[in-house]
């Protein structure tokens, strides 16, 4: 019945089918909505957080989804600016997942702060000082950058692209994406260092403090690079993931290969540096605190066995993966190493955010661990429905895989 | 990156805390609360939930009887001399500007973000989780000169500086200098209500208050010192194991705390 707002020459599924799937996502994003209605009724009390623990699932989740969404600032930078064609059959995915992870941070950024109606204070009382006024800051420019780069693509629906007026906006801001993609690629970078910032300047933590060139530049561009080496590879998994849910083909294995390539590529220039920095971090700024390398991880849940996963695990292995081309080139391993990747990164991220505010300092205070509760979880989940809802409709009826008409003839 | 200054300040208010004369009663916790307008919990079980601007730690040198000891120790906010909180605050809710080097923190600015309280390393920060309910007949015992606030913000002691503005205020009254307060004039409720006199307070750098030379005693120590925040809350105690717990740096027997600890 929806046959008609379909891209040109490509198949869906029956729209009962369709309908079905959308109840079934709905039903995990009201659950989710319900929740988050419930925190801003009731203050977040009722989530799993506390006075030791102020930040948790949810802080985690947004520095996560935003390197996992790095995809879309990287790839533009690739292929707007340094003109790597062949990445056009991907970029429209990278917008949409970008655009997806941002405005899914956005979103769950207001019901983390204790006084959502405030929000606005970030612009109107800045703190230059701050590294969260930063972020603040470039994360919206940047999500608005994003909805910039996400429209052409909706107004190249089959229907919407036949009136005139629409027809020529998206082909004169196509011709413009150039410059979008720069701005991206500069608000993005500036915060994805700054998130890293966020943590490295915290005087008072030292599992997270970097001093002199440790934070300046070092810690600001290993949050750079992480996210790149996260997010290209993002992309390929949710690409493939659909792939396997719609039973059809969308973007050929050679470009995915070459988006392996380039996550793989920034993930050992990025866990290299990494390790050095957590050698310098343990042996030099850790002893001059007075605290050892053992008093920074307590029992399985702060246990070391988390760094040691983050950084050889999901760090090592799987940039030696990806920059092996025998490796890379296998679709089995490139997933696999784009898994462990990715997985990789958001621990890092958590470590960042939990374990450092875990580790009790005052020598006489005591370990107190964290989990989050059902309405952190439901509401994170929430995000991930929000992800899956725009996905489908996306495919459904917008031109997002140049590749596909061709592909499965 | 830090951009942050440590600002020096002429008058700088300050605590010393006697560990060997605080018995643990709770009577500066109580007098904070009451003096801050801290609503009871209806639960408070969970103490990670519940507001203690300040709040009474203990301590123990972990020895078996009859070697065992316990102290009792008040933390209030340090009022750090480099603040962890101010700098990475991104709505300048929280700020070290006013002459007597107290952190301020301003409620109606603040939005909650708790971003200071994951930079604090002493716990001096709470959230306020819910909206202050005051039970029938306790909203008439009120202090008419402290700010109830909303839920959703995040508070901490401010050693109680409308005691601080009103002991101003009165030195203006009487013919006095506002800016070169007697020692005793300008008191938290805190220190006022100790019986055993264990919280002395002050103008650290005044000669003529007390805590200028208590600051400076053999046996004052300040909290994680390693970490360079330069607290303006000291500590006092003969015993050495009770100063080795101040600092991570001491409690390891790492080499570096020798001239501070023993």
């Amino acid at each position: 019945m929806d046959r008609a707002l379909f891209p040109d020459g490509v198949e869906r599924c029956s729209f009962g089918k369709f309908a079905l799937w959308m109840v079934f996502i709905l039903a995990f994003f009201l659950f989710g909505l319900y929740a988050m209605l419930l925190i801003f009724a009731k203050g977040i009390v009722v989530t799993g957080l506390d006075n030791y623990f102020g930040f948790g699932l949810w802080i985690t989740f947004d520095l996560a989804v935003i390197a996992l969404g790095a995809g879309a600032f990287f790839t533009g930078l690739l292929k707007y600016i340094l003109k790597i064609d062949q990445l056009k059959n991907i970029i429209n995915l990278t917008v949409i997942v970008g655009f997806i992870c941002y405005s899914g941070a956005m979103l769950v950024l207001t019901m983390d702060i204790g006084q959502p109606i405030r929000a606005w204070f970030g612009y109107w009382h800045p703190n230059v000082h701050s590294m969260l006024t930063e972020v603040i800051f470039c994360i919206t420019c940047y999500c608005l950058v994003l909805v910039i780069e996400f429209v052409p693509l909706v107004l190249e629906q089959k229907q919407l692209n036949k009136i005139p007026f629409l027809h020529h906006l998206a082909h004169n801001m196509h011709v413009n994406m150039a410059l979008f993609a720069g701005i991206g690629a500069f608000l993005s970078t500036f915060h994805q260092g700054s998130l890293g910032g966020m943590y490295g300047v915290l005087i008072g933590r030292p599992y997270a403090l970097r001093e002199g060139f440790f934070i300046w530049p070092w810690t600001f561009f290993l949050f750079v690079l992480s996210a790149v080496g996260c997010g290209p590879i993002f992309t390929v998994l949710v690409c493939t993931f659909m792939e396997k849910l719609t039973g059809r083909k969308l973007v050929d294995f050679k470009t995915k290969a070459l988006m392996g390539k380039i996550a793989g590529t920034m993930l050992t220039v990025y866990i290299f540096f990494k390790i050095l920095d957590t050698w310098a971090w343990a042996n030099n700024y850790l002893p001059s605190t007075g605290m050892t390398f053992d008093q920074m991880f307590y029992g399985i849940i702060y246990g070391k066995w988390l760094m040691f996963t983050e950084i050889i695990l999901c760090g090592v292995v799987p940039a030696i993966m990806l920059i092996t081309p025998s490796i890379r080139n296998n679709p089995t391993m490139l997933y696999t190493a784009g898994i462990l990747d990715c997985i990789g990164i958001s621990l890092n991220r958590y470590l960042f955010t939990v374990q450092t505010i875990a580790i009790p300092l005052l020598p006489f205070d005591s370990w107190h661990t964290y989990a989050p509760n059902w309405a952190e979880w439901a509401t994170s989940g929430m995000i991930v429905a929000y992800g899956f809802l725009v996905m489908s409709l996306s495919y459904r009826y917008l031109p997002v895989f140049p590749q596909e008409r061709g592909m499965n003839r | 990156m830090h951009g942050h200054v440590e600002r020096e300040f002429k008058i700088t208010w300050g605590m010393v805390i006697d560990l060997d004369k605080c018995t643990g009663c709770g009577a500066c916790m109580t007098a904070c609360q009451v003096e801050n307008n801290i609503a009871p919990m209806l639960d408070a079980s969970n103490k990670l939930r519940t507001l203690s601007w300040l709040l009474v730690f203990e301590m123990s040198n972990k020895k078996a009887a009859p070697d065992a000891e316990i102290a009792y120790l008040p933390r209030p906010c340090m009022q750090c001399g480099n603040p962890a909180c101010v700098p990475v605050c991104p709505v300048v809710a929280t700020d070290k500007n006013e002459e007597g080097g107290i952190v301020s923190q301003i409620y109606p600015r603040c939005i909650g973000c708790r971003y200071c309280m994951a930079a604090c390393p002493y716990h001096a920060r709470y959230f306020n989780w819910e909206d202050p309910i005051f039970p029938k007949g306790m909203e008439k015992a009120l202090s008419p000169n402290t700010s109830t606030r909303p839920r959703g913000v995040v508070e901490k002691c401010n050693f109680c500086h409308t005691r601080f503005v009103q002991a101003k205020d009165k030195a203006r009254q009487t013919g006095g200098n506002p800016d070169a307060l007697p020692d005793g004039a300008y008191m938290p409720a805190c220190a006022e209500v100790c019986p055993t006199g264990a919280i002395s307070f002050g103008d650290l750098k005044n000669p003529e208050h007390k805590v200028h030379e208590l600051a400076k005693g053999k046996n004052a120590f300040r909290l994680l010192e390693k970490l360079e925040l330069h607290p303006q809350v000291y500590y006092v105690s003969k015993r050495e194991w009770v100063r080795k717990l101040g600092d991570n740096y001491a409690a390891t027997g790492k080499p570096g705390a020798e001239k501070k600890h023993s």
